[in-house]
């Protein structure tokens, strides 16, 4: 419904804030942009609002191209970030404001604003000005002002980073809510992975002006693209390997092909630790089969299994560390291959730490999880 | 985020008519007294459509009966009295403006604000009833002659007015509040655990004076400085008001050449030597401090 | 520091000393500055009942409310060209210029201004006095519009913009309302600075035209009268006003956002 060509943007000679970046966002979809800051999530926002105009590229919006389009002939509106709301009108002026900007009469304007406000659960703020507001209320009076207008695509600019943390958690699930209620398409911008993964539909994952990802959260969590995304987004270990002559045995297993697109074939391979022995992994790499040399495998703390040194099929190591975390314990292992990875158990049972600091263990890695990475 | 392609008048809407009328009736005037400068004088009033470099070479030069130039230092010596007079308010103006400036930075909020303000009203009050106000005082038949004459302390007036002393008080009390606002400016963004801190290390208080809160309020110094010194030098209502006609400074002098003496040419010289004066001492100014561009202040300056 | 409580007390004394014996003075019932006689209002009857000072604050009034709005207006535009408009060249050459009347000694600007009008045979009376006020006022108005626009965050135009309002109904609705304190604070000053004017129009006015500062340096000039006790306290008395009320003003619209 929404599609992004090839946009490209920069600030003066030297800032360089988006490179070709392309997707296309579907009807009702929660979509995220994710990624640190600084990589251009607010300026590919702005663009799609119509504040930033591109270097290059089409912005199209049901089929036509919008890019030239002042913001408000967009039926498009914006939640921002420090939600902008505007200080010399009360509540249910502001919620008003774009219907009356739209030639609806001022007693339907405010009739309406009223139901929007009862929707977001703001029914006796009505008089109030924002200044008399909490950083919530606020935040819900900014969807309020948006949403009355019903617009093709709502996008919303980190909309909880200035809330607390409880409270961060409570818009979440009444963003999900509204969102599924209005049956509105959400372009959402955060740098908070935890958020990312629990609201969206699909994840963008950006750095520097580039999209490196996209996918559904389970897709990005579990198929990084790259080391960034596999870094960026929870915890992963790195390891050195080598994939030696004849390492590919070619199988493509294709399984779970992601809406995104992009990482369609899966490819197992052998790879040669440090330490001389192999484990299988998987590669989204096409020609993978043809990959040869020095490669970097990543695999998630709590994809590690450990068992007793001399149990068989495992890497060996030695646990330097054992923190216990409650429902888990996280232990910190020095590889034979020199690797230092990090392994996560869950206390399923009541019982004490499996293994102490200075025990010698396997570590055996899920194959499903072992991913070899382009860099 | 800052600058946005909406909200943009076209430039010839919104820079345009303050760009016109600025160069119009505030640039072209200082072009017309540089060429005014350069023309003889008429004794009538204005000017006579002729080249002439005499307005510069009066300066220091006197034409005697025989047409010979002569070296004269009068003129010289209105420039240097003025220069003695504005450096003497402006160090009058610091030593009475610093402690108090320093005392409201460190009172508490409510209170600073009425202090403030009882420096802002003279700050922008009438220049002319500021300075008319020592008349009053200092007169013959004045305050301060009076009450001497009636407590028997005196029998004949003081000659207080017109004299570099009255001027001197006159340019202090006017440009007084132009100097404790800036300072005060300065200081009230200082931390004050800085000097507790500098009086835990045993600094005495002079030590601490001098060693960290007068580096600290060196901007705001230096400003105030700025803004005695500047329009002391061009001060025309002090002079004029408790100098009378003997006293005089370069600004009464240039207003004379443009009334009684009707000496334009020379009168556009004095203007344009002292405005390179200004111009070169701000620039010194602004060379040191670097400020950026932007209007964030809600300082006058 | 020991001592600069008592010395802050030395120095407000000196500061509010002369203007407290001005404004006790204009109310003495004596021709003297020196010998209390008595209450009275005479000399303000006597200053609102001459003709000249009439003219002379009728003049002072047209031309501060003539130059106030001029001034306002032309700094208005200038701000928002240079607080929100896109980069131009020029930019600072403009602003410096915009603010030049602050620095530069007004006696220079005045005989410059003087020279200007005279070479132009431009004698047109009051018009002329308003013309060499507006240019120094302009930088007073500007200064407390262009810090309001600043502190003024963009954003908000951009929500405007954003809920459907072109770029005239974002300003009528959005930015002119926020901005109006700094407006109104720039427009009081303007007023202030044009009412209190007194080397430049002293220049530039002609015989008809004169403001009242002009007029009262002209009767100091001539001796001193009480009157002109009552009227240069009647002028610092509207000064004080508008600055006590601009002071609240702008202290007010800093605590908001
Ligand atoms: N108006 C501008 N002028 C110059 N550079 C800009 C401008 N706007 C953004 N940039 C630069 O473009 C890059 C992307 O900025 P952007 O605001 O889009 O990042 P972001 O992903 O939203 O970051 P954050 O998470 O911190 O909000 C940054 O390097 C930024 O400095
Ligand atoms: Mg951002």
């Amino acid at each position: 419904m929404i599609e992004l060509q090839d946009i490209s943007k920069s600030f003066g000679a030297d800032v360089v804030a988006l490179k070709h970046v392309s997707f296309t966002v579907a009807e009702n979809e929660f979509f995220t942009l994710l990624g640190p800051s600084g990589c251009g999530k607010t300026t590919l926002l702005r663009i799609i609002a119509g504040f930033e105009f591109t270097d290059s590229g089409d912005v199209l919006l049901d089929g036509g191209d919008i890019a030239q389009l002042p913001p408000e002939k967009r039926p498009v509106n914006t939640v921002f970030q420090n939600y902008a709301l505007f200080p010399h009108m009360n509540v249910l002026q502001n919620v008003a404001f774009g219907m009356e900007m739209r030639g609806i009469e001022r007693v339907e304007a405010a009739d309406s604003a009223r139901r929007m406000l009862s929707q977001v659960m703001l029914d006796d703020f009505a008089e109030r000005f924002p200044a008399q507001l909490s950083g919530g209320q606020q935040q819900r009076v900014a969807l309020a002002r948006a949403l009355i207008n019903r617009p093709r695509v709502l996008l919303l600019d980190e909309p909880l980073s200035a809330l607390d943390f409880k409270l961060r958690k409570t818009m979440r699930i009444e963003l999900k809510r509204l969102q599924r209620d209005t049956g509105i398409t959400f372009i959402f911008v955060t740098h908070d992975q935890e958020e990312a993964l629990a609201l969206s539909d699909r994840i963008a994952v950006m750095r520097d002006g580039e999209v490196r990802q996209i996918g559904a959260p389970m897709d990005v969590y579990e198929k990084p693209a790259d080391r960034f995304v596999a870094d960026f987004i929870g915890e992963t270990n790195f390891l050195a390997g080598r994939v030696e002559a004849g390492g590919g045995d070619g199988t493509g297993d294709g399984a779970g092909d992601s809406t995104g697109g992009d990482s369609s074939r899966v490819n197992s391979l052998r790879v040669t630790l440090g330490d001389g022995s192999t484990v299988t992994a998987r590669s989204q790499n096409a020609n993978a089969a043809d990959l040869r040399g020095a490669v970097t495998l990543a695999i998630r703390p709590e994809r590690v299994a450990l068992s007793a040194a001399a149990t068989p099929g495992g890497v060996a190591g030695a646990i330097d560390e054992v923190v216990y975390q409650g429902n888990t314990t996280r232990y910190q292992i020095t590889l034979q291959s020199g690797d230092r990875i990090a392994a996560l158990e869950t206390n399923a049972a009541a019982a004490t730490a499996q293994f102490a600091a200075g025990d010698r263990v396997g570590a055996r890695f899920e194959p499903q999880s072992l991913w070899v990475l382009q860099e | 985020m800052k600058r946005l392609f909406n909200f943009n008048l076209p430039p010839l809407l919104s820079v345009g008519p303050a760009a016109l009328f600025l160069t119009v009736f505030f640039i072209a005037p200082f072009a017309i007294i540089a060429v005014y400068s350069l023309m003889e004088a008429d004794p009538f009033g204005g000017v006579r459509r002729a080249f002439s470099a005499d307005a510069y070479i009066q300066f220091l030069f006197t034409r005697d009966w025989d047409g010979n130039l002569q070296f004269d230092l009068s003129y010289l010596n209105i420039f240097w009295r003025s220069f003695a007079l504005a450096a003497g308010a402006t160090v009058l103006c610091l030593a009475a403006a610093f402690p108090a400036a320093y005392y409201i930075a460190t009172q508490p909020r409510r209170r600073r604000g009425l202090l403030l303000l009882l420096i802002t009203v003279p700050f922008w009050a009438n220049l002319l009833v500021r300075t008319y106000c020592w008349v009053l005082i200092l007169r013959d038949s004045g305050l301060v002659n009076g009450w001497l004459i009636a407590f028997d302390l005196i029998s004949t007036p003081l000659p207080l007015m017109y004299t570099d002393g009255a001027i001197l008080v006159g340019l202090t009390y006017t440009y007084l509040p132009f100097m404790a606002l800036p300072i005060y400016a300065s200081l009230e963004k200082t931390d004050w655990r800085l000097i507790e801190a500098s009086r835990d290390l045993y600094a005495g208080h002079r030590q601490t004076l001098a060693r960290v809160v007068f580096p600290l309020a060196r901007p705001g110094v230096i400003a105030g400085c700025i803004m005695v010194f500047i329009p002391s030098l061009g001060a025309f209502i002090a002079p004029s008001l408790l100098g009378g006609g003997r006293n005089l400074m370069i600004g009464s002098l240039i207003q004379l050449q443009f009334s009684s003496s009707r000496n334009w040419p020379f009168g556009a010289a004095s203007a344009l030597i002292l405005l390179a004066f200004v111009l070169l001492l701000l620039y010194l100014w602004r060379r040191r401090s670097g400020r950026d561009g932007r209007d964030d202040g809600e300082s006058i300056w | 520091m020991p001592g600069f409580g008592a010395w802050t007390w030395v120095f407000y004394i000196f500061l509010y000393l002369p203007l407290v014996i001005l404004v006790v003075f204009s109310f003495n019932a004596g021709r003297s500055a020196t010998v209390w006689s008595g209450f009275s209002l005479d000399w303000y009857a006597r200053a609102f009942g001459n003709e000249s000072i009439q003219r002379a604050t009728v003049n002072s009034l047209i031309v501060a409310f003539s130059a106030m709005t001029a001034a306002t207006v032309l700094a208005l535009l200038a701000a928002l060209a240079l607080m929100r408009g896109r980069r131009f060249r020029g930019g600072t050459v403009f602003r410096v210029t915009l603010l030049a009347p602050l620095m530069i000694p007004e006696i220079v600007t005045a005989v410059a201004t003087l020279t200007f009008f005279s070479a132009l045979g431009m004698q047109l009376g009051l018009f002329n006095v308003f013309i060499a006020h507006t240019v120094f006022c302009i930088p007073f108005a500007y200064l407390p519009i262009a810090a309001r626009l600043s502190n003024l965050d963009e954003s908000l135009e951009c929500a405007a913009r954003d809920l459907y309002a072109g770029a005239w109904r974002a300003f009528r609705r959005v930015t002119l309302p926020l901005a109006m304190p700094g407006i109104a604070a720039g427009a009081m000053l303007a007023f202030i600075i044009s009412l209190d004017d007194f080397v430049i129009t002293l220049m530039v006015a002609d015989a008809g035209s004169t403001t009242l500062p002009v007029y009262i340096f002209g009767m100091v000039r001539m001796g001193t009268s009480p009157e002109i006790n009552a009227v240069s306290t009647a002028l610092l008395a509207v000064t004080t006003v508008i600055i006590v009320f601009h002071y609240y003003l702008s202290n007010s619209a800093k605590n908001r956002p």
